[in-house]
């Protein structure tokens, strides 16, 4: 995708794990210059999202070293480059999971740059011309991107509450349109977490009725409160029973293993299970699939296209995610209570707040 | 109304003599809305196998299986409109629906919500308590369940369509296989070769996955364009994201998370074998490029219909071994081992008589 090595503009502090050890410690990482399409915005916030887990601690493959994890991010613009036309310095805007793509394949030409033939380049971790050799993300004072993978947040929204919609939003909401949810649909959301909450929020936004299922009651209170009609425990058979063939969508958020089986139970004839969880194999009756003509399917953030008008449906809507804000020196801290699904419902990182040369990060 | 038999005699299985042979058994009397037919040809399903050796739980007896059936209209009740005497007809998987729900208003009597009623072996009215298939010399059928057959089509060919047809059918008028599409079909049975045919004459581009070279030249004669060697890993890495759809028609257990990678963004797997297994589904497989594995189940009495005219004007009927029902029982062994190109068809009215032995 570039001829030459991108040029490095300056230096800025990160947080990110290296070659010595996987812990996160505080970094100095280069960031190019501000090209002529480019954008480059000082970062107020970054979400934290389990994929930036995985990669750090190299759960996915061999990760790349340094690694700076962060795709949930929010700041102001401080310099355009010269061809730049959709953004202005003092704007807000947002990066998520993308920061390029090949433009020209079908995928690209049809608002699915996150399926680019090509490979589309993540926000970290993707191989890049420039002095580094891969892409470094969120986790960091300032990124430098081009104006067609930055995303403008409307200004009635409260930024730390944005970031997640990068991610955690964009990910629910591209398959509940995908799949056609509308209003009068009954979807069922399963696993309330930072997925989960946003699934919740914005399906009842669309004007459906939503149950939620989670292993755990503890949670019964938060699904009422963010728009759920209904919530099962999916360990109580008599009340999976009594919900038989009421849904037509699930939007499965869990990336434990679980059964697949008792929630398609709850689906119609012609329902659909949304996969969004890069966990292990889970098991299907491949009888139930064919006697009711169900489909099973997966889905992977969105387009670029639809990630600005789930943003601007939240700015009507004034949707933001549940978030707990937190400094970076807390980050190890927040990642071990996210395993244990201890937060409500994302941990965000205090960037513009809390990461300078001073930060002490490793503990 | 002429009179028509009400014993009739059958191939079947009964709870003192479980092997396939000559009994009786008696249909119903036909009601103002019935169709009486006499049974031509009916083809061997390997439904009808599961059935008779019980596999699908518990079989009610006399069982008598067959539901790819055509056949003469013999006698039609009183208000029965759609068809006279001497019509060639057909009956497939459905007898029977509630008729009210929402599946059976959108023409999808086979998800009725309250259960439909399977030409063999479901709860009915009819004098045994359940209803009786195709292995016999006649059966009585509500005619909002019977289907045309066109003149133009050989009858025995197509007796297979209205099982065998349908199911894949189906499936690809419901995720919607067009022309330029490309298709792959896995497995080249009685299912698979329909599969070819269709997604062929749909205009869609067809590839036939196989374990073996063997079935190559039938491949290309049923109209695919190309075979892909699933065991060759070079050919199946150069196939990477080549297909909008992979039509899966093996039943037997195997790795459906391998052949996604053969699927382009927003592809699908449709999976018409009902394997009894589970079936383990990689997230890795369906995330990164929006896959949907799907289920499908035969298909509703329109979509049935709309199938058959079709293939009358497109002369599409299925490759058969056309059999005298006394070799029943060696037609299911050799269906067992895919020993046959593609679908077995018992010669109904040249073959079953008080005097047949099944072998």
């Amino acid at each position: 995708m570039f001829t030459k090595q991108l040029p490095t503009g300056e230096k800025v502090c990160a947080i990110g794990t290296t070659e010595t050890d996987q812990k996160l410690r505080l970094i100095e990482i280069p960031r190019r210059k501000v090209g002529t399409k480019d954008v480059r915005i000082q970062i107020q916030y970054a979400g934290i999202c389990h994929s930036d887990l995985h990669s750090s601690r190299q759960e996915w493959g061999k990760t790349q070293m340094p690694n700076v994890p962060g795709h949930e991010i929010v700041g102001f613009v401080t310099a355009v480059g010269s061809q730049v036309s959709k953004f202005k310095v003092g704007d807000i805007a947002g990066v998520g999971n993308f920061v390029n793509s090949c433009g020209s394949c079908n995928e690209c030409s049809h608002d699915m740059v996150q399926y680019c033939v090509e490979g589309v380049v993540f926000t970290y971790g993707s191989p890049v011309n420039d002095e580094v050799g891969h892409t470094l993300g969120g986790y960091s004072e300032a990124i430098v991107v081009n104006e067609d993978y930055v995303f403008s947040i409307p200004k009635n929204l409260s930024l730390a509450g944005v970031a997640p919609l990068l991610c955690a939003g964009i990910t629910v909401w591209s398959p509940m349109k995908h799949f056609g949810v509308k209003t009068g649909d009954h979807v069922g959301v399963l696993g309330l977490g930072g997925l989960g909450h946003m699934a919740v929020k914005l399906a009842v936004a669309l004007g459906a009725k939503v149950t939620v299922l989670s292993h755990s009651s503890k949670k019964s209170d938060d699904a009422y409160r963010l728009g759920a009609s209904n919530f099962i425990v999916t360990s109580d058979t008599k009340a999976l029973s009594a919900a038989d063939r009421t849904l037509d969508l699930v939007i499965d958020t869990v990336w434990a293993p679980h059964d697949l089986n008792g929630i398609s139970k709850l689906l119609q004839t012609d329902g659909t299970i949304v996969i969004l969880g890069m966990g292990k194999t889970l098991e299907i009756s491949p009888t139930t699939m064919v006697f009711k003509r169900i489909k099973v399917a997966g889905s992977l953030v969105g387009g670029l296209k639809e990630t600005q008008e789930m943003l601007d449906f939240c700015g009507k809507h004034n949707i933001t995610s549940d978030i707990e804000l937190v400094s970076v020196n807390q980050t190890e801290k927040a990642w071990d209570r996210m395993l244990k699904s201890d937060v409500k419902f994302r941990f965000v990182l205090d960037i513009a707040g809390t990461l300078n040369k001073e930060a002490i990060v490793a503990v | 109304m002429a009179s028509v038999n009400k014993q009739v005699y059958a191939i079947g299985i009964t709870d003192a003599h479980q092997k396939m042979h000559l009994i009786d058994i008696p249909l119903r009397p036909v009601g103002a809305h019935d169709v009486h037919i006499k049974i031509q040809y009916c083809g061997i399903c390997h439904s009808d196998l599961h059935h008779v050796k019980q596999e699908w739980g518990l079989t009610k007896f006399p069982a008598v299986p067959g539901h790819e059936i055509v056949g003469t209209v013999s006698a039609v009740g009183s208000e029965v409109s759609k068809y006279k005497i001497g019509d060639s007809v057909g009956v497939g998987c459905i007898v029977n629906s509630c008729r009210t729900c929402e599946e059976c208003s959108n023409n999808s009597e086979q998800y009725c919500d309250n259960g439909m009623t399977g030409t063999y072996g479901a709860p009915s009215q009819d004098p045994l308590g359940h209803t009786c298939g195709g292995y016999a010399e006649a059966i009585v059928v509500d005619e909002n369940y019977v289907l045309s057959i066109p003149a133009n089509l050989d009858l025995a060919a197509a007796a297979p369509l209205l099982c065998a047809g349908i199911t894949v059918w189906s499936p690809m008028k419901y995720y919607g296989v067009k022309a330029g599409d490309s298709v792959a079909v896995l497995g080249l049975g009685g299912l698979g070769h329909m599969a070819v045919k269709f997604a062929a004459a749909l205009g869609a581009k067809v590839t036939v996955l196989s374990r073996s070279a063997g079935k190559t030249n039938d491949a290309y004669r049923l109209g695919a364009t190309n075979v892909l060697i699933t065991t060759d890993k070079a050919a199946v890495a150069a196939a990477r994201k080549t297909f909008n759809f992979i039509i899966d028609t093996v039943s037997a257990e195997h790795d459906l998370n391998a052949m996604t990678s053969l699927l382009k963004t927003d592809g699908s797997l449709i999976l018409v074998g009902a394997s009894p297994k589970p079936l383990g589904l990689s997230p890795f497989a369906l995330i990164p490029k929006r896959i949907k594995i799907g289920g499908s189940m035969v298909g509703g009495i329109k979509e049935t219909q709309d199938m058959l005219d079709f293939c009358g004007a497109h002369n599409i009927t299925s490759d058969i071994e056309l059999i005298g029902v006394d070799k029943t029982e060696t037609a299911y062994e050799r269906m067992l081992k895919s020993d046959v190109k593609f679908r077995f068809v018992l010669d109904i009215a040249g073959s079953l008589n008080k005097d047949v032995v099944v072998e």
